[in-house]
Formats: structure tokens, C-alpha cells, sequence
């Protein structure tokens, strides 16, 4: 007689499922450390170019963020201007942007000023007028440290994506 | 009671449908957000904006509205601008008795191109109507020749890429490495500084 008895010989034994919640956890915890939650609200479509060239933007706390791009066509906004400027969570006009890129840098904890970068977030479709008038505002307002934020990938690209 | 009874197995079934609605609902909320980008130090707003350059030392990046690139007067393909980009800041166009002579430099020394790293300058003029990815993709490429020629000293110099010292600075490490590292950091820096002017625009 064997040592291991079992009572019931025609039926498999349930194979056990706990171990299956871990996994999902695991996974859970993965994506909660990679990602953030978005805080703002994109009000413009935001389809970033490509780089390879990059340095890491880290120091979130020191990031002032500057979204340009077109306005999604769902939107109910009536407006002739086809390119968008984004500062936290309103769309402003050009000629803002000095004011509220200072607003968000008056915002920030004073030893943090000094090293406030500007991060540029423009959509692929944007002209590079546009740009160059952020740019003037910026220098307006002795905002000199930008990044244009991009992601990585081949810049040869960039033009195909379009 | 002589033997212990043993306790009923919980189901764990319906955890894993509790995990699953969190990490969709994670799914659904969070974004990888992207934290690279290309740094850039826009000019102080200058009231005097002439400043003169030898013609030689300055190299003239023009992209116009259909999307092409002009360097020098002749068109050029993207592919090509980062070894046009190297040999103009690495020329060291000096004589070998100037003081300012280039001994660094490993460009093949000609009379049309930059006397020293030090004095090259790259302009990029843009029109109005030229797509902002492609000026990224042309910036990427300006940064990715200095990124070349910086590596490449730093590898002779220290044995260690400047990419890797300039991520080895981010990292935690102790005040006294840290300042060793700045030093280095600096003086690749200075060997090949990066110097990028984007004049007035051209209205077309």
C-alpha cells in the first residue's frame, strides 16, 4: 500500500489561483512606478518629435511646461489661430505667455528659480514661426534655459510621421 | 480533540479580479510621460546684437520653408550634416606656431574652416513656415557632432565617454567625486563649447 492516500482517485485536485493575484500585483506595482498621473489636461494635440541626441529632464520640481500644438477638432473652441500655446491649464494668446510663464515660475519655491528650466512641449505639426515667437517672449522674461522636449527615437523619421 | 482540524482554503479567485480593475484603472489614468529633450540656453535679449566674426568661423545652417537645408550655400541632406557639423568645429584652421593653436584637434586644417573650436560658430536661420520637427531634427544632429567630438576627447583624456561622466554626475556620489567629475565635465566643455545662434528670421 502506498504512503499517499488519496480519498477520492478519479477527481484532479483544483489547481490553486493564489498565486495568480501576486503576478497581477506585481505588474500593478510595475506600472504605478513607471508612469505618472497625468496632472494636467492636454488641451492640444501633442504628438512629440523625435531624438537621439538627449539629455534626461529629471528634477520635475524646477520644469516649467509649455505645450504648442494644434487644437483637437472636437474641441469648442472658436478661434481662427490654428496653433495653440498651453501654460498649466489654459490656452493662452501669444502675447501671454510672458505672464503666466512668470505666474508658474513665481509658483515655484524660491531657491528653485534660479534653475527653472522651460520645457517645450510642440507637437509635430507646428511651424517653426511659432516657435521663434515663444522664444523672443521667453527671453522677454529672462526664461533661458529651455529644453525642447522630444522622444527618443531616429530624427530621420520625424518628417515621415507627419 | 486529538488532531487539529485544518482550516478551509480562502478562495483567492476574485483577488485577482480586484488586481486586474487596479491595473486597468492605472492603465487607463497614468501616462509614460517623457522626460528627454534637447537643452538648449536661449541668448540674453541683447540691445546690441552685432558682434563681428571672421567668415570662416561661422557656419551658416539655413532651412527654408519646403523643409530643406541649406549649409554653406549648398543644399544638403539631414544624413549628411552631422560630419559636415565635426569637420568645421574640429578643423583647428590655425598654424601650429599661433597661441591659439588647436593641438586637440584632429580636422584636416583647411582655410575655409574654423580657426579653433573655441571660435566656431554655427548659426541656424529658420523661415516661419518650416516644420518644428525638422529644426529639432537638425538641432539633434548639431548636438550629436558635439556630443562626438566631446566623447572622443574625454575618451583620451579619461578613458570614460563625456555622456557617461555627464550621467555618472547625475548620480548619488559623494561631494568630492562630484567635484572631480564637474572638472572634467568643465573641461571637455570648454575644449569644444557649444556656440548656436539663431539670428532674426527671414519672413517669406
Amino acid at each position: 500500500m502506498s504512503p499517499i492516500k488519496r480519498n477520492n482517485p478519479t477527481r484532479l485536485p483544483a489547481i490553486s489561483t493564489a498565486s495568480l493575484p501576486d503576478i497581477v500585483f506585481i505588474l500593478l506595482f510595475f506600472f504605478m512606478t513607471v508612469t505618472t498621473i497625468k496632472n494636467q489636461n492636454l488641451l492640444v494635440e501633442n504628438q512629440l518629435p523625435m531624438a537621439n541626441e538627449v539629455d534626461k529632464l529629471d528634477r520635475t520640481d524646477r520644469i516649467i511646461e509649455i505645450f504648442v500644438g494644434p487644437v483637437p477638432s472636437n474641441s469648442n473652441e472658436v478661434d481662427n489661430v490654428p496653433i495653440k500655446i498651453q501654460i498649466e491649464d489654459r490656452l493662452v494668446a501669444i502675447n501671454e505667455v510672458d505672464y503666466y510663464s512668470l505666474k508658474a515660475l513665481g509658483a515655484m519655491p524660491e531657491h528653485l528659480q534660479r534653475s527653472a528650466m522651460v520645457s517645450i512641449k510642440a507637437d509635430n505639426k507646428v511651424k517653426m514661426g511659432v516657435i521663434t515667437d515663444l522664444k523672443k517672449e521667453l527671453q522677454k522674461v529672462n526664461l533661458l534655459k529651455i529644453n525642447y522636449t522630444t522622444v527618443e527615437g531616429n530624427v530621420f523619421k520625424n518628417m515621415e510621421l507627419k | 480533540m486529538s488532531k487539529l482540524k485544518q482550516a478551509p482554503e480562502v478562495n483567492a479567485g476574485s483577488m485577482a479580479d480586484i488586481a486586474f480593475l487596479l491595473l486597468i484603472f492605472f492603465l487607463v489614468t497614468a501616462s509614460i510621460e517623457t522626460d528627454v529633450g534637447l537643452n538648449r540656453i536661449l541668448p540674453r535679449e541683447s540691445t546690441d546684437p552685432y558682434v563681428e566674426i571672421k567668415a570662416r568661423n561661422l557656419l551658416e545652417i539655413g532651412i527654408n520653408a519646403k523643409n530643406q537645408l541649406m549649409v554653406e550655400g549648398d543644399i544638403l541632406p539631414l544624413e549628411e550634416l552631422r560630419t559636415k557639423v565635426v569637420s568645421f568645429i574640429d578643423n583647428g584652421g590655425l598654424q601650429t606656431d599661433d597661441k591659439d593653436f588647436c593641438g586637440y584637434c584632429k580636422g584636416e586644417r583647411l582655410a575655409h574652416l574654423s580657426e579653433h573650436p573655441d571660435q566656431a560658430i554655427i548659426s541656424i536661420t529658420t523661415s516661419r513656415e518650416s516644420d518644428y520637427a525638422y529644426y529639432v531634427s537638425v538641432q539633434n544632429e548639431i548636438i550629436g557632432a558635439y556630443n562626438l567630438l566631446r566623447n572622443r576627447e574625454s575618451s583620451r583624456l579619461y578613458g570614460i565617454a563625456y555622456e557617461t561622466l555627464v550621467q555618472n554626475y547625475g548620480e548619488d556620489i559623494g561631494p568630492t567625486e562630484k567635484m572631480a567629475i564637474k572638472g572634467k565635465i568643465e573641461g571637455i566643455r570648454t575644449m569644444f563649447p557649444q556656440k548656436i545662434i539663431e539670428p532674426e528670421v527671414i519672413h517669406q
